[in-house]
Formats: structure tokens, sequence, C-alpha cells
């Protein structure tokens, strides 16, 4: 994999990543094929890819490559009971009678490393830089993190890495997306990435893998990285990247995957030359300002229809393009909202804490962190829900989950949750969450359920006001008389 | 996979922009483990309200499907592919997809043409006139046609020829066997491997 030096031209991190894992160059407008180091299974996009292999006679051509996790359909209170919904019981069930024939190594509900897979690759150590990583998942941009190139694929792909290991794919292009700069207190990598999303559009990035750059990323620990990555697919992105570095390397170090001894300084060498060249290309260029930024939230139905907290629900007639404007219309019909509205009026019945956006621990710290020796709004439902059994355990350590139940919130078992509402978390019609996911889409959380994208920082302030807010907007809190 | 060439069918206008595949299939309807029989779950929120557009009638059986910007972005489910192929259709066109969702398109032999927002416009405001017109699609000419115009469509030569013959990837791929083995040879032995399994216990 390492490439031979020579005086080839200056490369991005994304290309220098491709080269090295193209098993055959396309001729003639044909793809690539790229090697895949690390492929990620779970519940829903796999049923019909192992279907596949069974029906041409064929097996997994690298378990050693291959790991699952039940996340989608998994429930987040009473785990250890039958899953009630039959559906979502007999895929589950599938997975592991998947798993068992085909010899793929899983962790099924009840197991500490089980949880949502995007969590549980980066736990294991599994997820490292410069690798490749697929998962019938767009959110597997996640991974990108760890400067390895880690992109979302459909069950026909799933079916075709089982049994290939690779996948036929013409180059992404590039796009730098460079945030200069320090953030505030109470702002963090969410809103970031959901000012690049309202900035750039939810189809600004499509066909390309994003770099993320500059001070304000290089300051960010890996939990915040993967946030930021992951919502790179919300831009139309393949993939997103932050080049690795220490932060990466101590994050990576000792995990139960991680290279050791002689391989580490090996793989640690080849890993330092994978950030992008002084002179290389990208084929667009983004900047934000971190020092500008504020707490970011969306009001519409697309996650690129997003403001500061401080605004307002925008006015659909000021905006010119016919089409933007119908589609803003319909938004705020769906989400019930009158143009000119503060957002800080808007009102909640739900907090949504958890989700492959914002649900490991220094996204549970920051939640509990402003929560702490408070009471929840009267009327509005707290649910917090860890991305990964392990994750809830390290939580608890903490005692984290204290601080939740004082709080007056619910604390869950791990899993996608009430990000799609495939289990049985899910809003009632009407009714509006701030939650801390991915997606705003018509229906997401439940049908006819209206969704504020917000940070974990935000989503704690509002749980506690009511209201969409921000830790900016909280009293100092009360003197606490008994400890969580 | 079925032969692409050319195809004639009812063309249905879907005069939005950006639906997300989440919009296309809720994932309610994720939770089925076979391959076939979505049919029921396209666009089922939106077939709840009378006046959307497959409720008409005239575009019931629609086949070809015009579409503002940004169609099929979001989630990575191919099952958006399944509804849409299961209901009847062989072809989208629209000015921007999500790439997964054009990905997954190609593999399944639904035909995913990028034609310019006017030109989707122009077709719309035909079929309006003329509810339940056809559209003729030619992929060999790269064309797609309603009434008295026809549109040239950008669609990858690769994807392109995949569909004229109806080729299955795998069986592409693992022509190059050897070529996999070989780079298999060459790979680090510090690359991470899930078994023997870990675990921080």
């Amino acid at each position: 994999m390492p490439e031979t030096a020579g005086a080839a031209a200056p490369r991005t991190l994304a290309e220098k990543i491709w080269d090295a894992h193209v098993v055959k160059k396309g001729e003639q407008g044909e793809p690539d094929l790229i090697y895949i180091d690390l492929h990620l299974v779970h519940e829903v996009t796999s049923p019909q890819a192992f279907d596949g292999l069974r029906q041409a006679g064929r097996g997994l051509r690298r378990l050693d490559l291959t790991i699952a996790t039940e996340d989608h359909n998994t429930p987040t209170l009473a785990i250890d009971r039958p899953i009630a919904d039959p559906t979502s019981r007999a895929q589950i069930d599938a997975l592991r009678e998947n798993a068992e024939e085909f010899g793929v190594r899983i962790h099924s509900l009840g197991d500490k490393e089980q949880g949502i897979v995007h969590v549980v690759g980066p736990q294991l150590g599994l997820t490292m830089p410069g690798v490749t990583v697929v998962c019938g998942d767009s959110h597997t941009s996640t991974h990108g993190a760890f400067g390895a190139m880690a992109f979302g694929i459909g069950t026909s792909e799933v079916e075709h890495v089982m049994a290939t290991q690779t996948l036929p794919l013409k180059p992404f292009k590039t796009m730098a997306v460079t945030v200069d700069g320090t953030l505030r207190e109470g702002v963090t990598a969410k809103d970031i990435i959901l000012a690049v999303i309202a900035k750039i559009g939810i189809g600004g990035a499509q066909g390309h893998v994003i770099e993320y750059r500059g001070s304000a990323i290089r300051a960010l620990g890996m939990d915040g990285r993967m946030t930021i990555c992951n919502m790179s697919i919300e831009a139309g992105a393949r993939a997103g990247m932050v080049a690795p570095d220490e932060t990466t390397f101590e994050y990576v170090k000792g995990r139960p995957h991680a290279p050791q001894g002689a391989d580490w300084d090996a793989a640690v060498a080849y890993w330092r030359t994978l950030p992008t060249d002084d002179g290389a290309e990208f084929d667009a260029e983004v900047v934000l300002d971190a020092d500008a930024l504020e707490p970011f939230v969306t009001w519409g139905t697309n996650p690129g229809q997003g403001v500061s907290l401080a605004d307002a629900v925008p006015d659909p007639a000021h905006l010119i393009d016919p089409v933007e404007k119908s589609s803003a219309e319909r938004a705020l019909e769906y989400m019930d909202l009158a143009p000119g509205t503060r957002m800080k009026d808007i009102a909640v019945d739900a907090v949504f804490m958890g989700s492959c956006t914002n649900s490991r621990l220094e996204d549970l710290r920051a939640f509990a962190s402003v929560i702490k020796g408070r009471k929840k709004a009267e009327g509005v439902r707290v649910m917090v829900v860890p991305g990964s059994a392990r994750v809830r355990l390290e939580a608890e350590a903490e005692g984290i989950d204290k601080i939740v139940e004082a709080f007056g919130g619910e604390w869950r078992f791990a899993g996608c949750s009430m990000c799609l509402g495939m289990n049985p978390d899910q809003l009632a019609p009407g009714e509006r969450c701030a939650s801390t996911s991915n997606r705003n889409f018509e229906g997401r959380q439940g049908k006819g359920g209206r969704t504020h994208l917000v940070s974990p920082l935000v989503a704690a302030a509002t749980a506690i006001r009511g209201t969409l807010s921000s830790p900016w907007d909280l009293d100092a809190p009360e003197p606490v008389e008994e400890h969580a | 996979m079925e032969k692409f060439e050319t195809v004639t069918g009812t063309a249905v206008p879907l005069m939005q922009n950006t639906i997300d595949t989440d919009q296309i299939i809720p994932a309610v309807f994720l939770k089925r483990i076979t391959k076939t029989g979505y049919e029921d779950g396209l666009f089922n929120l939106w077939r709840q309200e009378p006046d959307f557009v497959l409720n008409d009638p005239a575009y019931a059986d629609g086949q070809v499907l015009f579409v503002g910007p940004d169609f099929g972005v979001g989630s990575s489910r191919e099952h958006a592919v399944w509804a849409l192929r299961d209901y009847g259709f062989r072809a989208v066109f629209s000015p921007r997809f999500g790439d997964i969702f054009r990905g997954n398109a190609g593999k399944q032999g639904l035909l995913t043409g990028v034609i310019p927002e006017d030109v989707v416009q122009r077709i719309w405001e035909a079929i309006l006139e003329q509810p339940g017109i056809d559209a003729t699609v030619d992929l060999h000419a790269r064309t797609v046609t309603v009434g008295e115009i026809t549109a040239v469509f950008e669609i990858d030569d690769y994807t392109r020829w995949r569909l004229l013959e109806g080729l299955d990837d795998i069986g592409l791929t693992l022509r190059d066997e050897d070529a996999i083995t070989a780079y298999e040879a060459r790979r680090p032995s510090w690359l991470p491997t899930t078994i023997p399994a870990r675990t921080a216990d």
C-alpha cells in the first residue's frame, strides 16, 4: 500500500489513499477497481446481499475484513426481551443467521461492542488512517475523520464487496473546506458542519470527497471530527476526511485492533505521509470563519435549510430561485412555521440526544455538562441514546446516566433509535423535536414529526428551556443542593 | 439484469426538487428482507395525499419520471431504486442526482439521465398539456423524447454500456481475480483484521 516515492505531482490526502488502493486501473472510461480494507455490515442493507451470494453459490472473500453489528432496528429499552416488532425481529434474526452461515463476526444486542456501526468501528480500533471503509449506510463518511476514505454504498455494492473485497469506482472530485479561527465556547463541530451545509447546499459537494482543513478542524478531538465527516453526505459529498495527526494517532493507539509494537511504528510512519502535499490542487474550495460562528439550527426539511439560532425563520418570498422558493414554502408548511418567527421562540415536544452524528462519549459529556443539576422543561420528553453499549458503560462509569435521570431524561440502550425511527423510538404526528441527528427530512423521525437539527449543547439547553436555546441563553444554575 | 435499449412509457411530472430517499421510500419499508415487492413503499407518505401526481389516473402506470434537481439524496438505501423499479419505472431524469442513489440505480437497470433544469421544466409543461403522454428513451442515442421535445441526456459511458448489455458487476470484477489476489499479497501486515476478534476486555 505505501507508494514508492518519486517526483510525482503533489497530491491530496484523498488522491493518495485512492492511488494506494487501485487493484486495476480503468481504461477508456472504465472505473478503477478499488480494494476495500474494511466492510461494516448491519441488518438493514445486508439481507438481500447475503441472498445474492447464496443464489450465486459465493462466499465472502475476506471474512477477516468484515464485521457486523445490529443498530437500526434495535430497541433501546428492555433489550433482554424478544424484539416486539415482528419485522424488526425478522431482520435482526436474518443478520444473525447470515453471520452464522457465512462466518461473519457479529456483535449482537446485549454484547458490549454492539452499537451504531459508525461508533463501533472506531472504538475497536478497526478504523484507522489511510484505509478504505465501506458500509451499506450513507453515514459511513464518519470514518473519514481518521484520514480514511470511507463512503456509503447500496446493497448491490455490499454484495459486490462481500464477493470480491473490491468496488469498481470512478475517481471522486476533491473539495477543500477550510475552517480557520477559534470556536467560541458553546459553538461546536455540529455548528461547523450545519453552517457548511447551509452555505454550499445539499448538492454543493455532489461527486466530491471533502477534506476539512484549517486551525478550527485541527483543534477538534476525534469525536468532533467524526461529527463533521459524518454529515458530509448531507452536503451531497461521497466522503469527508480530516488528515491524520497526533490527535488521530493518540485516539487509535492501544485500541483492540490497533497495530502494536513495530507494526505501530510502521503504520505511523506511513500515516505521516498521508496529509495533502503543499501545492496539491482541489477541484473546489470553500472557506468558513470559525470566529464568526454561532450555534446553528435547521428550520426546514433538508439539512441545508439552517440559520444561526439567533436568527429567524426565513421568508420564502425573498428567495429568487422559483424551485428553492417552492421548496422552502413546502418545508415551512410541513414544519408549521411562519416566516419571521424567531428560532428561539420555537417550542419543542421532544429532545433526542444520540445518532451516529452525536452519540459518542464526548457528545454525552457535553450534553451532561449543561444539564447537570438542572431539571428539564415541563412537558418535554428527553431521550438520551448512547452510540454503543461500550459508550453507555463508559458514560455510566462517569455518572452521566445519573445526571440524565436526575434531569428527568430517559437513559436508553445503544442504537440508531429516533434518528430514523425504525425501532419504536418515534415522534408522533405533529410533534416537534430538537435532535442531534443528521436528517430533518419529512417523516424521518416518525410520520408527521418535525425535526430541528442541533448540537448536543443546544439540545441540552433546549431541554432545559423548552424552546430552541443554546447554553448562552441559560441563567446561571441554581445552587445545587444535592449532587447527582 | 434486464437489458435497457429503448423504452417507451407514460411520462410522469414530479414537480419538486430535493427528493431524498426517505421520501422515495420511508424507513418502515426497509425492514423487509426480500429484494422485490417494494412498489407499495414508493413515495408512500405522499401517495396518501389525494393530489399527489401518481394518484392521478393519467400517470398511474408511469414508467419515465421527470423530477427537479437533487433527486435521491440522503440515505444509501437501495430500496429506493427497488421501489421505483417494482412500481414500473424504467428511467428517471433530473438535473442532479444523489451519488449513491445513482450508483444503485445503474446496478438495477434503472436508467438515470441528467438533463438541464430548463429542459425538465419544458418537459413538465409538455406533459401537463397532454397528461398520460408517453416518453421514449433511446439509450443508444442518449435521447429522451416527449411530444415535440427531444433532449440529449448525460450518462457515463461505462454505466451506459452495462445497461445496454445487462451486465452483472460481480461477474465483471471476478474476471480480474488475479489482480485482486496480487494486490492482497502487497498489503502491509499491520492493516486491521476483524478476525481473530479482539475487544477491550
